[in-house]
C-alpha cells in the first residue's frame, strides 16, 4: 500500500510510518483494517475459485472435472471459507475498523492492542482451516453436523479448531467495538447523532458477543468428540446429534445477522449519500437493527424443521421467524422512501446500494417461504436454499461490501476508483449473479436437493445456465479487483469528500492522518443533514 | 525487587483521561466475562439436557465423586478470591508489598486447588472411569460401588460414560481457566514487582481480578451439579 501513499504531501495513515514491519506490528484501527482489507479478498478469492470448482463440476452430469470425495471437500471449503473467512469479517473488521471510530469521532478503537490481537486470531485460524488440507481434508460442509463430523477424521479437527480461533477474533472485535461507542464518541456526538452504519455494527457487536461463544464451545466439543469420543452429540455413546444442531444453529442464525447487519449500515450510508437527502426514518432504522438482533437469538429452530423438533416448537419457531421480517421490511421502507424525489446520484456505489435492495428483498422473501414449516417440508434441503442464502450473502452482505469499498475508497486511500471500471463490474455481478442463482430456486423447487455430486438429466439446463452466471460473477470480481490496482496505482486523486457527504469521516483530509483528526472534532449536527 | 520505586501510567493517546480509559478498560472486562458466561452456558445447557432425559446416570455418576474434596475446593476458591480482593484493595491503598502478598496467597490457593483436581482425576482414571469410548470400568464393580448409595440398583446404564464426559469436560475447560488465571496473577505480580501499579493504576489488578472472581463464581455452580446430585 505504500505506494499510494508516495504521492501525498503531508503525513497520513499510511506514510506516518514505513515497513512491512511497522503493518505487522500497528496499533491504528486504519491500519489494522486495511490488514483486514488485504486478509479477506485473498481469501474471497479462493473461497471464489472453490464456488467456481462446484458450478464447473455441476455444468453436466456425472464426472464432469472432479470425483464425488473431491467435490464434497470442495463445497464444505467453498461455505467454509466463504463463512469465516470473508462474510463474517468481510465489513466490520475492514470497513467497521476503519471507519467506525472516525465517524464518531474517535482517535482509535478502545483497546488497540487487543484490535490487532482479533486480526491474528483471524490469521492462525485460517492457518489452522487450511492445514486441514494436508491431513485428508474436511468433507461435512461448513456446518460440521454430527455424528459425520465425529468420524475421527484429523481434517475436521483442524478445521474446526481453525474456526474456533477465528470465533474469537469476531468476539473481540464485537467486544471492542461496543466499548469504544460507548465511551470514546466525540462532544455531542450523542447515541441519536451516530451514523447508521455505526448502529449497525452495534448491534452487530452484540450478536458476535452474544452467540459467538456458544459456536466457541460447540467446535471444541466437535474437537473434543474427534479425540477423546466424549459422546455428547455420538447416538452410539449415548448421545444426541441434534442437540448439536441446536447449539450450531444457536449461533449460526444470529451469525446470518453479523453477516448482514454490517451491509444494512453500508447501505443506510449510501442511499443517504447518494441521494443528497436526510435520511428517511433514521431512528426506526437504527432500533430495528437492534430489534433484528434481539429476535435472531430465538429463530434458530427453523433450520430444524425436518430434525425431529416437536411441532409446536416447529410453530413456534415459524412465528418468531416471520417476525424477522417487520425490522427488515422497516429498513427497506425506509430506504425506498428517501429514495423518494431525492436527488439521485447514479454513481457506481449507489448503483450496489440499489442492487443490494433488488437482491435482499428477493432473498429476505424466500426466507419467509422457508420459514412456513409446511412448504419447508418440500424445499428443506434443495437448491431453494442455497440460492435463497446466496441471495441474502451475496446478493446483500458482498454487493454491499463492494459499493462500500467503492464509496469509501477515496477516504482509505485518496484516491477515485474510476467510475467506468466500477459500473462494469457491477454490471456483470449483478447480472451474473441472477443468472447464476435465480435457476437455483427452479431447481430447488423441482427437488434438486443441495450438495449432491451429481443431478438427473432433466435438471442439466439449468445448472447449465446456472455456471455461466457464475463465470460472470468471476469475471465481474476481477474487474473489482482491476479497478482497486488502477485507483491505487492511477487513480484520480480525491478531495476530503468527492461525494459531498455528511458524515464525520468526510470532514477529516483523504487519506486520515495518523490519529484521525487534527483536532477532535465537536459533533452539533446529526449524521445525514442534507436537505 | 523493589517495590519503593514507583512507575507512573502514562493513560494511551486516545483516551481523554486516566479515568476515561480505566471505565472504558472495565467495561471491556465485564464483556469478556459475558462471553466466558455464554461459552460455559453451553455445558450447562446440555448438562440440562442430558440430566432430563437420563437423571440415573447423573446420580450414578455423581456416587464416584468425593464431596468432601469438591467442598474443599469449593473453600478453597472461596478464600482465594477475598485475597484477590484484598490484593486490589491494597494496590488502591497503595501497598503493594502487602498487595503481592495477597496476589501470591491467590497463586497458592489456585495451586492446591489444581492439586486436589489432579488427585480426583487420577483416582477416576485409575479405575477406567473416562469419558465416552475411553470408559475401560470394571461394571461388576461400578453396581457395587453405585449400590451401596442406591441399594435397589439392579444394573448400570449403558451410558453412563456421558456423566464423565461432562465432569471432565466442564471441569477440564474449568481448570483450564484456573491456570490461565494463576499465569495472569502473576504477572501482574511480577509487574508490581517492578514498580507497577498503585493508587493511581490499578486497572490490570481489578480486571485479572474480576476474571478470578468469575472461575470462582463458576466453581460454585460446578461443585453441586458434579457432586452434590440426589
Ligand atoms: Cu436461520
Amino acid at each position: 500500500m505504500a505506494h499510494a501513499a508516495t504521492h501525498h504531501e503531508g503525513t497520513n495513515y499510511l506514510n506516518h510510518e514505513r515497513g512491512l514491519w511497522s503493518w505487522l506490528t500497528t496499533l491504528d484501527h486504519k491500519r489494522i483494517g486495511i490488514l483486514y482489507f488485504i486478509t479477506v479478498f485473498f481469501f474471497f478469492f479462493i473461497g471464489g475459485i472453490f464456488a467456481l470448482l462446484i458450478r464447473t463440476e455441476l455444468f453436466k452430469t456425472g464426472v464432469t472435472v472432479m470425483g464425488p470425495e473431491t467435490y464434497n471437500q470442495v463445497f464444505t471449503y467453498h461455505g467454509a471459507v466463504m463463512v469465516f473467512l470473508v462474510i463474517i469479517p468481510g465489513i466490520p473488521a475492514f470497513l467497521g475498523n476503519f471507519f467506525l471510530p472516525i465517524q464518531i469521532g474517535a482517535k482509535d478503537v478502545a483497546f488497540p492492542r487487543l484490535n490487532l490481537m482479533s486480526w491474528y486470531c483471524l490469521i492462525l485460524g485460517a492457518v489452522f482451516a487450511v492445514s486441514s488440507l494436508f491431513v485428508g481434508g474436511a468433507d461435512t460442509g461448513w456446518t460440521f453436523y454430527t455424528p459425520y463430523s465425529i468420524s475421527l477424521k484429523p481434517g475436521v479437527v483442524l478445521m474446526v479448531v481453525g474456526a474456533f480461533i477465528a470465533g474469537f477474533s469476531s468476539i473481540l472485535t464485537g467486544l471492542n467495538f461496543i466499548a469504544t461507542v460507548h465511551k470514546l464518541r466525540a462532544p455531542g456526538m450523542t447515541m441519536n447523532r451516530i451514523p447508521l452504519f455505526i448502529w449497525a455494527l452495534y448491534s452487530t457487536s452484540i450478536i458476535q458477543i452474544l452467540a459467538t461463544p456458544v459456536l466457541a464451545i460447540t467446535l471444541l466439543l466437535i474437537a473434543a468428540e474427534n479425540i477423546f469420543q466424549i459422546g455428547f452429540f455420538d447416538p452410539a455413546l449415548g448421545g444426541d446429534p441434534v442437540l448439536f444442531q441446536h447449539f450450531f444453529w444457536f449461533y449460526s442464525h444470529p451469525a446470518v445477522y453479523i453477516m448482514i447487519l454490517p451491509a444494512f449500515g453500508v447501505i443506510s450510508e449510501l442511499i443517504a449519500a447518494f441521494s443528497r437527502k436526510t435520511i428517511f426514518g433514521y431512528t426506526a432504522i437504527a432500533y430495528s437493527s437492534l430489534a433484528i438482533a434481539a429476535v435472531s437469538f430465538f429463530v434458530w429452530g427453523h433450520h430444524m424443521f425436518v430434525s425431529g423438533q416437536s411441532e409446536v416448537a416447529g410453530v413456534l419457531f415459524s412465528v418468531l421467524t416471520m417476525l424477522v421480517g417487520v425490522p427488515t421490511a422497516i429498513k427497506l421502507f425506509n430506504w425506498i422512501a428517501t429514495l423518494y424525489k431525492a436527488s439521485i446520484n447514479l454513481a457506481s456505489p449507489m448503483l450496489f446500494a440499489l442492487g443490494f435492495l433488488f437482491l435482499f428483498t428477493i432473498g429476505g422473501v424466500t426466507g419467509i417461504f422457508l420459514a412456513t414449516t409446511a412448504l419447508d417440508v418440500h424445499l428443506h434441503d434443495t437448491y431453494f436454499v442455497v440460492a435463497h442464502f446466496h441471495y441474502v450473502m451475496v446478493g446483500g452482505t458482498l454487493m454491499a461490501l463492494v459499493g462500500g469499498l467503492y464509496y469509501w475508497f477515496p477516504k482509505m486511500f485518496g484516491r477515485m476508483v474510476n467510475e467506468t471500471l466500477g459500473r462494469v463490474s457491477f454490471f456483470f455481478i449483478f447480472a451474473g449473479f441472477n443468472v447464476t442463482f435465480f435457476p437455483q430456486f427452479v431447481l430447488g423447487a423441482k427437488g434438486m436437493p443441495r450438495r449432491y455430486f451429481d443431478y438427473l438429466p432433466e435438471f442439466e439446463h439449468l445448472n447449465q445456465i446456472s455456471t455461466i452466471g457464475s463465470y460472470m460473477i468471476g469475471i465481474g470480481f476481477v474487474v473489482v479487483f482491476i479497478a482497486v490496482i488502477h485507483a491505487l496505482l492511477k487513480g484520480e486523486k480525491a478531495g476530503d469528500n468527492p461525494w459531498g457527504a455528511k458524515t464525520l469521516e468526510w470532514t477529516t483530509s483523504s487519506p486520515p492522518p495518523h490519529e484521525n483528526f487534527l483536532k477532535t472534532p465537536i459533533v452539533t449536527a446529526g449524521p445525514y443533514e442534507y436537505r | 525487587m523493589s517495590t519503593a520505586k514507583t512507575r507512573t501510567h502514562h493513560h494511551a493517546h486516545h483516551y481523554e483521561s486516566a479515568t476515561h480509559e480505566y471505565d472504558t478498560s472495565k467495561q471491556g472486562m465485564w464483556l469478556f466475562l459475558v462471553t466466558e458466561i455464554l461459552m460455559f452456558g453451553g455445558l450447562f445447557v446440555g448438562y440440562a439436557y442430558f440430566h432430563h432425559i437420563f437423571p440415573e446416570i447423573f446420580k450414578i455418576g455423581s456416587t464416584f465423586t468425593d464431596w468432601r474434596l469438591g467442598a474443599a475446593n469449593t473453600v478453597v476458591l472461596l478464600f482465594s478470591s477475598l485475597t484477590m480482593a484484598l490484593g486490589i484493595y491494597y494496590t488502591q491503598m497503595n501497598d503493594r508489598s502487602k498487595a503481592r502478598l495477597m496476589l501470591l496467597i491467590t497463586i497458592l490457593c489456585g495451586a492446591v486447588f489444581m492439586v486436589i483436581k489432579y488427585f480426583e482425576y487420577s483416582h477416576k482414571i485409575h479405575l477406567g472411569l473416562m469419558p465416552g469410548s475411553w470408559y475401560t470400568a470394571d461394571a461388576q464393580a461400578v453396581l457395587e460401588h453405585a449400590k451401596e448409595k442406591f441399594p435397589g440398583l439392579t444394573e448400570i446404564p449403558s451410558n453412563l460414560p456421558l456423566y464423565f464426559s461432562f465432569y471432565y469436560m466442564m471441569t477440564g475447560l474449568h481448570g483450564i481457566h484456573v491456570m490461565i488465571g494463576m499465569g495472569l496473577i502473576f504477572w501482574i505480580w511480577l509487574r508490581m514487582g517492578r514498580g507497577w501499579y498503585g493508587k493511581d493504576h490499578y486497572t490490570g489488578v481489578e480486571g485479572v481480578g474480576l476474571f478470578w472472581h468469575l472461575i470462582d463464581l463458576i466453581w460454585i455452580y460446578l461443585f453441586p451439579l458434579l457432586y452434590l446430585v440426589t
